[in-house]
Order: C-alpha cells, then sequence, then structure tokens
C-alpha cells in the first residue's frame, strides 16, 4: 500500500508521525501539571501559606506544613550534589580525557553505566546493610545519638546513585572537545594540567552542568533508597547525623492508605511541589547552560 | 493515574480476560494467609480467587466502586465508608493478627511491659533504658542506654492495631491511625515490617512494634504486655485467639485490643473480609463468594497456624458464619 504513495506523501506522513510523538510528549507534561494541580486544588485552599512555613506534618491533628519535607528533599540533594562532584568529575576526565580507548577505559565506562542502571531498592538495602552500621558505629565514637539512618545515610547514598548521571554525560562532553583546540594548546607549551583547566573545562562547562543538573534531578526525585534510610521523621533535621524526610519518600509512605480527601490533596500537593522544583531547576539549568556555552 | 486506579483496572482486565472466578483486594496483613488459603480452595474446589493485596483503603476503594468481589481490610469499614458504598456490607473476620514489642537490648534480657510504660516508652516520656519505672516492672534487670522508637513510616494496618491500643489505654495523648507520630525525640521510621525488623536488630536500645510473624521469622524478642486483667501475657497464637474470645457485637466490627478475656494477648485485631450483603443480581457467583467465606472461616483456620495468624475462637466463628448467612443469594 506504501509503494503506491508518492515520495511526497511518505515525508508528509513522516513528518505528521513525528509532530505527533513530539505533541504528546509536551501534552503529557502539561496533563501531568493539571492533574496535580487540580487534585491539590482544595489542600492549596485550606492549607494557604501553612504548607510552606508550617514544620508540623500530621494527618491525625489535619497539620500540613511541608517545610521540613521540602528541607529534607533540599538538603539531601544538595549534600548529594556537593559530595558526588569531585568524583564525578574526575571520572568524567578520566574516561574522556585520559584513557579514551582500550580494554580498562571500556570496563571503567560500562561499570559507571552500570552503576546507573541498578535499581534504587538495591541500593537502599546495600546502605540498610553496609552504610547505616557504619555511620552508627562513627555516631557512637563520636558520642552523638546512634540513630545510622539519617540526612547522612540518605545524602551517601544519593551520592553514589547519581554520580553515574554527572559522569558518564561529562565525559561524553569533555570526548567532544574538538581535537584542534587541545593540540593548539599544546603547540604553545601547556601542560596536560593546563590544556584542562584552562581548554577542556571550559568548553565542555555547559555539557558538565546537563549532566551535574541531571544529576541534582535525579537525587531531588529519588524515593525508595531514600526512604529506606533517612528514619522518615518528619522534622526539620537539626544536624547531618539526625533523621528527617524527604517529600518524595513521605509520599511513597503515606498515600497507600491515605483516605481522608483533604489528606490525599495535600500529599498530591506535595507531589505538585516536587514537580515545580524540578521544573525549576531545569529551567535554571538551561539558563546556566546557555550562559556557559563557549559558543554564545 | 494513581497507583489504585492502576491496580484497579488491571483486576477488572484480569477478571474480564477470565483469569479468576472471584476478585478480592485490600489489606496486605493477611495476604499471606489468604494465598495459601485460595491456592489450597483452587485445588480442592477449583473455583480460582484472586487476591490484590494493595491496602486496606484501596480495597475499600475497589469495593465501592464494585469493581471487586469482596475487599479485605484491617479496619472495620466506618459508617461513612458504609454510607459511601451505597448499599449494606457484611463484615467476615477471617484471622486475628498480633503485634508484638520487640526490642534490641544486649544479652536479650526477658522484658515486662505494663500498659502505662507501653504508652510512655513510645511517647518519649521514657526515654532511658535505665528509667525507675521500668525497674520497676521488671526487678533485677539493669539496662542502660537510651530508646530509640522504631515504628512503620508507611501507613499501615499493624500500626492502626498498635494505636488503637495506646488509644485505649492512654486517651489522651494518643489516637487511632494508620499513620505513627510521636513525640519522642529518638524515633525512626522503617518501611514495611522489614524496614522495622532491620532497624530494630541492628540499633541496640531499640524498641518497636511489628507483626509477630516478622518478629519470629527473625528471631527478635519481644515483650511480655500486662493485660486489662493485670495478667502478663507472652505473645503467641493461643493468647492472640484467647483475645478474641469476647462478647463482640454481632455484625463483628469490633476492636479487640486491650482486651478484657483474662489470658488474651492486649495488642491484637481483626481481619475482616468485606462484601456487599446484596449479591442477588447474580446468585451463581454469589453462591461461589458465601462458599468460599464459609470455607475460610471452618476449613481454612486450618492455615492459621504455620503463617503464623491467630485462629478465630469459636464464639467469633459462629458471628461470621450468622453473617455470610445473611447474604442474599438470589
Amino acid at each position: 500500500m506504501f509503494r503506491t504513495l508518492s515520495l511526497q506523501t511518505k515525508e508528509n506522513i513522516f513528518q505528521q508521525i513525528l509532530a505527533g510523538s513530539a505533541f504528546f510528549v509536551v501534552a503529557v507534561l502539561f496533563l501531568f501539571f493539571l492533574t496535580l494541580l487540580l487534585k491539590s486544588l482544595s489542600a492549596i485552599w485550606s492549607n494557604g501559606f501553612n504548607f510552606f512555613s508550617g514544620t508540623v506534618w500530621d494527618p491525625l491533628t489535619g497539620a500540613y506544613g511541608a517545610f521540613p519535607l521540602l528541607f529534607g528533599t533540599l538538603l539531601t540533594s544538595v549534600l548529594a550534589l556537593l559530595l558526588a562532584l569531585p568524583f564525578a568529575l574526575s571520572s568524567a576526565l578520566f574516561l574522556g580525557e585520559f584513557f579514551r580507548k582500550g580494554l580498562i577505559a571500556s570496563a571503567l565506562r560500562s561499570s559507571v553505566e552500570l552503576l546507573a542502571g541498578i535499581p534504587s531498592v538495591v541500593y537502599g538495602f546495600w546502605a540498610l546493610l553496609v552504610l547505616v552500621p557504619l555511620i552508627r558505629r562513627i555516631e557512637i565514637t563520636l558520642g552523638i545519638v546512634p540513630f545510622g539512618v539519617g540526612v547522612l545515610a540518605a545524602a551517601l547514598v544519593l551520592t553514589i546513585m547519581i554520580i553515574p548521571y554527572a559522569a558518564s554525560l561529562s565525559a561524553e562532553v569533555i570526548k567532544l572537545v574538538p581535537q584542534d583546540i587541545r593540540e593548539a594548546a599544546y603547540s604553545l607549551g601547556a601542560t596536560r594540567y593546563e590544556v584542562i583547566r584552562r581548554v577542556i573545562l571550559p568548553q565542555a562547562r555547559s555539557g558538565i552542568c546537563a549532566g551535574i543538573l541531571l544529576a541534582l534531578g535525579r537525587a531531588l526525585g529519588e524515593t525508595m533508597a531514600v526512604t529506606m534510610v533517612i528514619g522518615n521523621a518528619n522534622k526539620i533535621p537539626a544536624s547531618l547525623f539526625d533523621v528527617g524526610n524527604t517529600m518524595a519518600s513521605l509520599i511513597a509512605n503515606e498515600l497507600a492508605e491515605a483516605t481522608d480527601p483533604l489528606y490525599v490533596s495535600s500529599l498530591v500537593q506535595v507531589g505538585l511541589l516536587l514537580f515545580l522544583i524540578s521544573a525549576l531547576i531545569n529551567l535554571t539549568g538551561r539558563y546556566v547552560v546557555k550562559k556557559f556555552s563557549v559558543e554564545s | 493515574m494513581n497507583n489504585k486506579l492502576k491496580l484497579g483496572l488491571l483486576t477488572i482486565l484480569l477478571g474480564a480476560l477470565g483469569f479468576a472466578d472471584l476478585l478480592g483486594a485490600g489489606a496486605t496483613f493477611p495476604q499471606p494467609l489468604y494465598s495459601k488459603m485460595f491456592a489450597v480452595y483452587e485445588q480442592q474446589k477449583g473455583v480460582k480467587v484472586n487476591y490484590q493485596g494493595i491496602g486496606s483503603g484501596g480495597g475499600i476503594q475497589q469495593l465501592t466502586e464494585k469493581v471487586i468481589d469482596f475487599g479485605g481490610t484491617d479496619a472495620y469499614m466506618t459508617d461513612k465508608e458504609i454510607a459511601a458504598t451505597g448499599a449494606k456490607i457484611v463484615h467476615i473476620p477471617t484471622c486475628i493478627g498480633a503485634v508484638v514489642i520487640a526490642y534490641n537490648i544486649p544479652g536479650n534480657p526477658d522484658l515486662k511491659l505494663t500498659p502505662a510504660l507501653v504508652a510512655k516508652i513510645f511517647n518519649g516520656e521514657i526515654n532511658k533504658w535505665s528509667d525507675p519505672q521500668i525497674a520497676a516492672v521488671n526487678p533485677g534487670l539493669k539496662l542502660n542506654g537510651d530508646i530509640f522508637v522504631v515504628h512503620r513510616s508507611d501507613s499501615s494496618g499493624t500500626t492502626s492495631i498498635f494505636t488503637d491500643y495506646l488509644s485505649q489505654i492512654d486517651p489522651a495523648n494518643w489516637k487511632m491511625s494508620k499513620t505513627f507520630s510521636t513525640k519522642s525525640k529518638l524515633a525512626v521510621g522503617g518501611k514495611g515490617n522489614s524496614g522495622v525488623a532491620g532497624l530494630i536488630k541492628q540499633m541496640p536500645g531499640a524498641i518497636g512494634y511489628t507483626e509477630i510473624a516478622y518478629a519470629n521469622q527473625n528471631q527478635m524478642k519481644y515483650a511480655v504486655v500486662q493485660n486489662s486483667s493485670g495478667v502478663f501475657i507472652t505473645p503467641s497464637l493461643e493468647s492472640t485467639s484467647a483475645a478474641a474470645d469476647v462478647e463482640i457485637a454481632a455484625d463483628t466490627r469490633a476492636s479487640i485490643v486491650n482486651t478484657k478475656a483474662r489470658d488474651g494477648y492486649p495488642i491484637c485485631g481483626f481481619s475482616w473480609l468485606v462484601a456487599y450483603q446484596d449479591l442477588s443480581k447474580n446468585p451463581a457467583k454469589a453462591r461461589e463468594t458465601t462458599d468460599l467465606l464459609k470455607w475460610i472461616i471452618a476449613d481454612g483456620q486450618a492455615f492459621t497456624r504455620e503463617l503464623d495468624y491467630g485462629r478465630l475462637p469459636q464464639s467469633v466463628a459462629a458471628k461470621a458464619l450468622a453473617n455470610i448467612n445473611s447474604i442474599k443469594v438470589n
């Protein structure tokens, strides 16, 4: 049947399919937002500003203050990002600049990519069995309350989870830096460190930023691994060793059995907030990427 | 699309494709027992029953939306929830779950707790193992260190039974709820029974509540608790069954925590299957449903022991049978 169609028509059909798919993605995103907004309207109305400023989340008394969760989410994610950055950047440079070919390089690259593919519940399980007792031992040595679980445990497991995201994208971008620029720098007598510092990193800056933001997005939304080790206490953690909670973890914990309409609506509102924060970070990311990219 | 809806669609789909003769969904707590019962039932009677553990809330919701033949719930349906279905609902208790207070104290000593101690420990009023109030109940036991309270972070029927108990013994400070909130500064939430069990096992000084099956599987020590008659009761399947052997409402919508039974363990509760009372629209299916329910409260009870659930006492099984007989099949 397709054979009888003219080349032009085929081309048109192809284009229509592409446009349709692209539109579909946008529509899904918009509908997501709309659903979250509509379902949380009653909570937005009834919680008011207390949702953002309130420090008590207690469905029993109908207090839905999400500040501790917002704080916990941002704290664990940013902390994880700061911890992951040196490792991610180092391995990106190693894979993108030093060992681009060969057996070791491909083994390393596969390992990093494999790290990204491990299900988060496995990370959580590992953290609960290995990381948490380790942290508890440190806490006992330091004479702090030995929870073991808490913000630090969550941030550490997130760190390991997001390294591959930041690293593999950055490595690709570093590889893409044109060879002639490198050679030009070398010919001017630059050392390898100087080439990396002054030529490669500035060139790859926007791509590295994109990798970091991707990693941050992943950290913000991570649910399973975090909920297993953060202690799930809906309060503002007093220190890195204290227990806390995040927005994603709260939703996963409480939505299944939430029956009161306002309760459900408030949980959706938490989801909406998470959605908006992710969107905000993405938009900031785009702006940063544009600003930093060398071409412009 | 939320998960409940997705599961709902899935159950409809499975039913429509003829994978099951009867569809149920709800509480996860009795799921291992139901899986066993329904597997045996299929072998014996050739009737296939599909039960999805999606949580009590989801079970009630799907029953209300009439996408399942029966729901499972760990908390009996409130009048409001029944009203929302627009019809009469029957409750059939199927088993009794016991919630034990497990702890991790170096040396694994036995621990006795009074209701007052339980309430105070779980809200942080007593936060040291060396507290004289603990020593007063446990003479000769020398303990020290902080008390860490471990609770469920996900909403669950287990928490609901435990907070039901707490609200009975200390109504001023506790309210029954599916989510646990405490004033204790040293509280940690674990996801699922396994999460709670894992945390207790890891943390010296931890105390928490979990289903008896999990405590047994993990070889955890659990406390002997004083009941309302003043007797210290070791949690067991017998003392759990004994707790239910009291006068309860005819519709079996009853809480049996803090039981008046002298040899009953005070922290336990029924798990129910719920169905519409009027099933006359589809007599064949109605017959299948009532046959299954009758089997569960009689022959099916044989499987409670191996899976760590309390067996229904005769008095309760009789009431359950009366409820099943009240179902209109044609």
